[in-house]
């Protein structure tokens, strides 16, 4: 059996840590051999984050390298563009539409690249644009962009639904949860 | 049940497992969480220390006392720890002692890329390095009875990818341990030079011993494939080794990284057609093969610089990668930076504006040396900053004296600020220290501190007053100011400048990200007052940034610090919302 790779990319802060706790824990339930590469430290400070999720029959290196990803979850638009290379042929991009300006763009120092999904779309990359941040406000709360973008990831894996809200259940606080589930179906729907 | 665990977590479990009783750290990027999930089990008294020296002898008083013990630190902190190192290495145990040390190869989050092996040669102490979290598990439970066996500290080598990659842990129980009864030991724990001359020749026999214990011990093992290609690895580059090549190749896998084996090492090269050592950072399995005689392949392979991975790997035995497809526009790099109101900001902001050398320390304010703030003039070490303006100014003079500041955190100089400062009181230097008190230890997670009035476990602690110490120091001139009043700041900094003896400004405000911070309302730009003069980006504040050329506050970022605020000549920044 191949062994799976899901990058979940994104800005410091916005919770990427939390999603990949979520996947691992799901994807150990499911049987699988897992692994999760996570990134702490200076990094987390609004900088650009990644982490990856590797799973299958046996898992040896905890991180992916280029062109070795079927899934790679943006958090924020150019950040999707930023790690593209990562991509395997048919692998798919699901992003998070927001769009949250580098440093060096609100110094002036570069321009912020509108047109990337675009871009790739035109290589033939399959993308899934979803406005995570305005399903997250419709869930409850700003916070749950992580989970509405796990539940657009979910539409690509063969696991129940249920397997996921106990995967949700399991990670989140408990006055989490409703606000979490009703993230993770907005995701799956929308 | 198995269960996924960050490397950093199966340590913690494996200390508790083991029976360990007595933690104690200071924490560090990729080793924090190793006591932080150890502070989790009741059974284990777990601490920070101001520093990894305090933590290393901390464990050394506990293992002396006859209860296992451990500490833990970034690679750079074992630095700070090797004075006791070096000497427990002669003293050896009464309880077994494990002092884990974490590498950051590529260096995510710290100032060099050092490789922690040396410290494991050079003070002669054997070291153990894990290649996921079940062998982080195991090993770390397995090193105190290393430690007691062979009478020594055990080290146990972390890197990143190990300490901060989940992978699946299985549990035990906790092993009941024997508290042993303290008996005063004159020639094994006084390091005089008289009982250290007797103790130097046991050390050299118990490497000896310890490499014959390498030959056969469960920590190395051998993977035999098809014998063309003979690989010898450790930790992290094993787990790439087998996503490249599965069970193709033969592999010597090596848990025990100090003392080497010999004849393992002959033995599984006379198998092989063809050689190659993959060790991230420095050639020192290399530099043993070759040592014991051996053909071998390493750095003319691999470099010595950052980590490896799986394409790397394979690249160097020229196997084709996948090609990979992705976008070719320049995508803006995106640093970390200090957060939306960082009490940090606007110090940084004043002492930018004017031009004033500023010697910097290690924590969240190293980031103030990026952009646009470009405010510090040198990174080195945990508490260079207060030692280095000393001498800057010793060689500098009068005309340093006035221009030149150093800044450093609360949790760093309790950590190894203080006796800097001695020195700028005792040795007389006209040095303006700056600590920036945002009462948290902040770029490793937010960790308690001696500064802060809380212990590891959140519980009210001994808080240390830093205006009182600066004084019985020796410092007549302590002033406290609020980095969010810039005008404040820019007078008091001035005032401490032209002042002709030592002085302190401790810039007190909490970090913005403490639970029992409450953010003020965020700030909003009056379009119809904004003059587009772009003053408030001079702050590189993630919030503001330009939109259809006028300012633009992000309401989800804005804490309403009002250091924008402050800067604006034509009062657009406001509290309310944006028209």
């Amino acid at each position: 059996m191949k062994t799976t790779n899901v990058m979940i990319v994104g800005v410091g802060g916005q919770g990427s840590l939390l999603a990949s706790k979520l996947l691992g824990k799901l994807l150990v339930c499911e049987g699988y051999d897992v692994k999760v590469s996570e990134v702490h430290g200076m990094s987390q400070r609004g900088g650009s984050v990644v982490t990856y999720v590797r799973f299958g029959e046996k898992v040896y290196s905890p991180i992916i390298c280029e062109g070795e990803a079927d899934f790679i979850v943006s958090f924020e638009k150019i950040e999707a563009a930023r790690y593209s290379k990562f991509l395997a042929d048919d692998g798919r991009i699901i992003v998070n539409t927001q769009r949250i300006d580098p440093m060096p763009v609100i110094t002036g120092a570069a321009q912020y690249p509108e047109t990337v999904l675009d871009e790739l779309s035109g290589k033939g990359v399959k993308v899934d644009e979803v406005d995570a941040l305005a399903l997250a406000q419709e869930a409850g709360s700003v916070k749950s962009v992580n989970i509405v973008l796990m539940g657009k990831l979910a539409k690509y894996f063969d696991i129940p639904e249920k397997k996921w809200f106990d995967a949700i259940k399991s990670t989140v606080k408990p006055k989490f949860i409703d606000v979490n589930v009703k993230a993770f179906k907005l995701g799956y729907e929308g | 049940m198995k269960k996924l665990m960050i490397g950093n977590e199966a340590v913690a479990r494996g200390l508790y497992e083991a029976g360990c009783e007595i933690v104690s750290s200071y924490p560090g990027t990729p080793s924090t969480e190793i006591t932080e999930y150890a502070a989790g089990y009741e059974d284990m008294y777990c601490e920070w220390a101001p520093n990894e020296k305090v933590a290393a002898e901390v464990a050394f008083g506990a293992s002396l006392r006859g209860k296992r013990s451990a500490c833990a630190m970034k690679h750079v902190g074992l630095n700070v720890a090797a004075d006791p190192l070096f000497t427990l290495s002669y003293t050896g145990v009464t309880g077994g002692m494990v002092v884990c040390v974490a590498d950051d190869p590529s260096m995510h989050s710290s100032q060099n890329e050092q490789d922690s092996r040396h410290y494991a040669i050079a003070a002669k102490v054997p070291m153990l390095e894990p290649a996921d979290s079940a062998e982080c598990l195991e090993f770390s439970k397995q090193a105190f009875e290393l430690s007691e066996k062979f009478d020594t500290p055990v080290l146990l080598r972390m890197c990143t990818r190990i300490a901060h990659s989940q992978s699946l842990v299985e549990t035990g129980e906790r092993k009941q341990v024997e508290v042993k009864d303290y008996v005063k030991n004159s020639q094994k724990y006084i390091m005089v030079p008289a009982f250290a001359k007797q103790k130097h020749p046991v050390v050299e026999k118990r490497m000896e011993e310890l490499t014959r214990f390498a030959e056969s011990c469960g920590f190395n093992r051998v993977e035999m494939g098809d014998t063309k290609l003979g690989i010898i690895t450790s930790g992290t580059c094993y787990q790439y080794v087998k996503e490249v090549f599965g069970d193709s190749v033969s592999v010597l896998k090596l848990g025990l990284i100090n003392p080497l084996p010999v004849k393992l090492i002959e033995d599984f090269a006379q198998k092989v057609d063809r050689l190659v050592v993959i060790e991230e950072l420095d050639d020192v399995i290399e530099t043993h093969c070759k040592k014991i005689g051996l053909q071998v392949e390493g750095k003319s392979l691999f470099s010595k610089i950052g980590e490896f991975s799986q394409h790397i790997i394979a690249e160097a035995f020229g196997i084709t990668r996948n090609c990979a497809i992705g976008c070719d526009e320049a995508i803006p790099m995106r640093p970390p930076v200090m957060c939306a109101g960082c009490p940090h900001r606007g110090m940084f902001y004043v002492l930018s504006k004017n031009k004033i050398t500023v010697l910097g320390d290690i924590g969240c304010y190293t980031l103030g040396s990026q952009m646009p703030l470009n405010a510090l003039d040198s990174t080195l070490c945990m508490g260079a900053s207060v030692s280095g303006i000393h001498g800057f100014n010793k060689a500098g003079g009068q005309e340093c004296e006035e221009n030149t500041v150093c800044v450093i955190g609360d949790s760093t100089f309790i950590h190894s600020g203080i006796t800097g400062l001695v020195n700028i009181a005792y040795n007389a230097s006209n040095s303006t220290v700056i600590i920036l008190d945002n009462s948290i230890t902040g770029m490793t997670g937010h960790q308690q501190n001696p500064t802060t009035g809380y212990n590891l476990k959140g519980d009210p602690a001994s808080k240390i007053d830093l205006e009182t110490l600066c004084r019985a120091i020796g410092i007549k001139r302590v002033t406290v100011v609020d980095p969010y009043n810039l005008q404040e700041c820019e007078k008091v900094i001035k005032e401490e400048l032209a002042t002709k003896e030592p002085s302190v400004i401790i810039s007190r405000r909490p970090c913005v990200l403490l639970r029992h911070v409450k953010p003020k309302p965020a700030l909003a730009v009056n379009r119809d007052k904004c003059k587009s003069c772009k003053r408030c980006m001079g702050i590189g504040c993630p919030a503001i940034s330009m939109k259809d050329k006028k300012a633009h506050i992000d309401v989800t970022l804005c804490v309403g610090c009002e250091v924008c605020q402050q800067l604006c000549p034509f009062d657009a920044i406001e509290r309310g919302v944006e028209n």
